[in-house]
């Protein structure tokens, strides 16, 4: 009975997009990010880690060991907003098809290099501590403890969009995914004189 | 001799001073990477030249180091040049205005060159006196100093005009820091010491072979790591750089961000 009430509730509410484009989105942004507590965004890390941790922990190397990673990345990370930020300015100029293909691409592109990345974290495990509310995203910090080396700070940044928890950016010792492929992807756009086409299909081959 | 060498080391880094000080800013850089780097024709050629020695000795040596030496060996050898760098953590601790780094600096120096047999085992970070890295760039920064324009320097790597003198520092405070010539001064490094060269660099593979070996434009990657590590180590970029690097998802003027890029 109240499940059928909650859904009939959920089907009578107004299309959140419809009245947001109506009354306007921008005006609106704070309130939507801050339904994300530090205690949502805290258990979501713990869900990555723990995903992360049991990958690599599962004595699975090479190509099985990347499919966990890229399953770990399609489902925790906001690939769009990396996606779009990566390209920056870019994005504006390519359509849609272009946008739709390059984030799908990138998508798998980034989980077999931080995939690769992660197997440094092997024999180890990943432990999150503090979260931080900052702006309209969270801050959540963990370290990476490693045997015999010092622990290795990580920080996931995570927003609510869509309705969905996702983080857009990890920063391994201060040194952040996204900022690092916006100038790995400016840099193969600059080789290819901006031919978004080229990046795309350059993407799918490494 | 090391005396000597400091100060080429120091007038190698005046001369880029000077450099920089004629060139200014004027140059206006096409590529997509917004970084200050005047001297960016400069920085490509060192690189060139780092990364040609690194894949032709420090590379393949630092893998045989690692397969060779037994592991409480080299971690031995890095305990002791790590223990070497505590006299200038206590110096530039007390430079920066840290009584509290340069006194645990001071009690783990004293501690592992003790019971740590000259500072070949590390039983002061059992004891809770851990590394707490920093060196003559870190006090520079904290007098005040700007980053300066980005650096490669010739067979010594990634630095910043800023850094590049504090290095001329360091050397003095730690004369085995002549030998690092790690390609990518990697900061979780800093903390096993810098004698051990190939160590280090086994020890960084995963972090320097991507950035090197695997990127597009490996100078502009190797760039963004190092500039990107070190402000957070200087602690000099807070959260609030997100808006400012243009990453904020939600900062996007042109963009809805309800609207999903991916339309169905």
């Amino acid at each position: 009975m109240t499940h059928l009430t909650t859904r009939s509730m959920t089907q009578s509410a107004p299309n959140r997009r419809a009245v947001l484009a109506g009354i306007g989105a921008v005006a609106l942004v704070p309130a939507q990010a801050f339904a994300l507590t530090t205690a949502e965004a805290s258990a979501l890390v713990n869900r990555v880690v723990n995903d992360i941790n049991s990958s690599i922990s599962s004595g699975r190397t090479g190509n099985a060991l990347y499919r966990d990673f890229e399953n770990i990345f399609a489902r925790y990370a906001d690939s769009a907003v990396i996606a779009r930020s990566v390209l920056g300015a870019d994005w504006r100029t390519i359509n849609d098809a272009q946008r739709r293909n390059f984030t799908s691409v990138f998508q798998s592109y980034m989980a077999r290099k931080y995939g690769r990345r992660f197997r440094e974290f092997q024999g180890g495990r990943i432990e999150v501590n503090r979260a931080a509310e900052v702006n309209r995203y969270v801050e959540v910090n963990a370290r990476a403890i490693l045997p015999g080396r010092s622990p290795i700070s990580m920080t996931f940044l995570i927003a609510s969009r869509g309705g969905t928890d996702r983080f857009f950016d990890i920063r391994i010792e201060g040194i952040s995914l996204a900022r690092t492929e916006r100038d790995e992807i400016g840099a193969m756009l600059d080789q290819r004189r901006g031919d978004i086409d080229q990046v795309i299909a350059h993407l799918q081959t490494l | 001799m090391l005396p000597r060498i400091s100060i080429k080391l120091l007038s190698r880094a005046t001369l880029l001073v000077g450099v920089l000080a004629i060139s200014g800013c004027a140059s206006v850089s096409s590529s997509r990477n917004a970084t200050h780097d005047p001297l960016e024709g400069l920085n490509r050629v060192s690189h060139g030249v780092n990364k040609a020695v690194d894949a032709v000795a420090l590379r393949p040596a630092s893998v045989v180091y690692d397969t060779v030496v037994p592991n409480p060996i080299s971690s031995s050898i890095n305990n002791f040049s790590g223990n070497l760098d505590q006299p200038g953590h206590i110096v530039n601790g007390i430079l920066q205005g840290r009584p509290g780094e340069a006194s645990r600096a001071f009690f783990r120096f004293m501690v592992n060159s003790t019971f740590g047999l000259g500072g070949l085992f590390d039983p002061a970070t059992d004891m809770g006196l851990g590394n707490e890295p920093t060196d003559f760039g870190e006090t520079l920064h904290v007098w005040g100093a700007g980053e300066g324009a980005y650096l490669e320097l010739p067979l010594l790597g990634p630095s910043t005009t800023r850094d590049a003198i504090g290095r001329a520092g360091n050397t003095l405070l730690n004369p085995t820091r002549l030998l690092t010539t790690t390609p990518l001064q990697d900061q979780r490094l800093r903390q096993v010491g810098t004698a051990n060269l190939l160590g280090d660099r086994a020890r960084a593979a995963p972090l320097i072979d991507p950035v090197l070996y695997e990127s597009a434009d490996s100078y502009a990657q190797l760039r963004s790591s190092y500039l990107q590590a070190r402000r957070f180590q200087l602690g000099s970029v807070g959260t609030t750089d997100l808006e400012a690097s243009g990453l904020d998802p939600f900062n996007d003027p042109f963009d809805d961000p309800f609207d999903d890029p991916i339309r169905p």
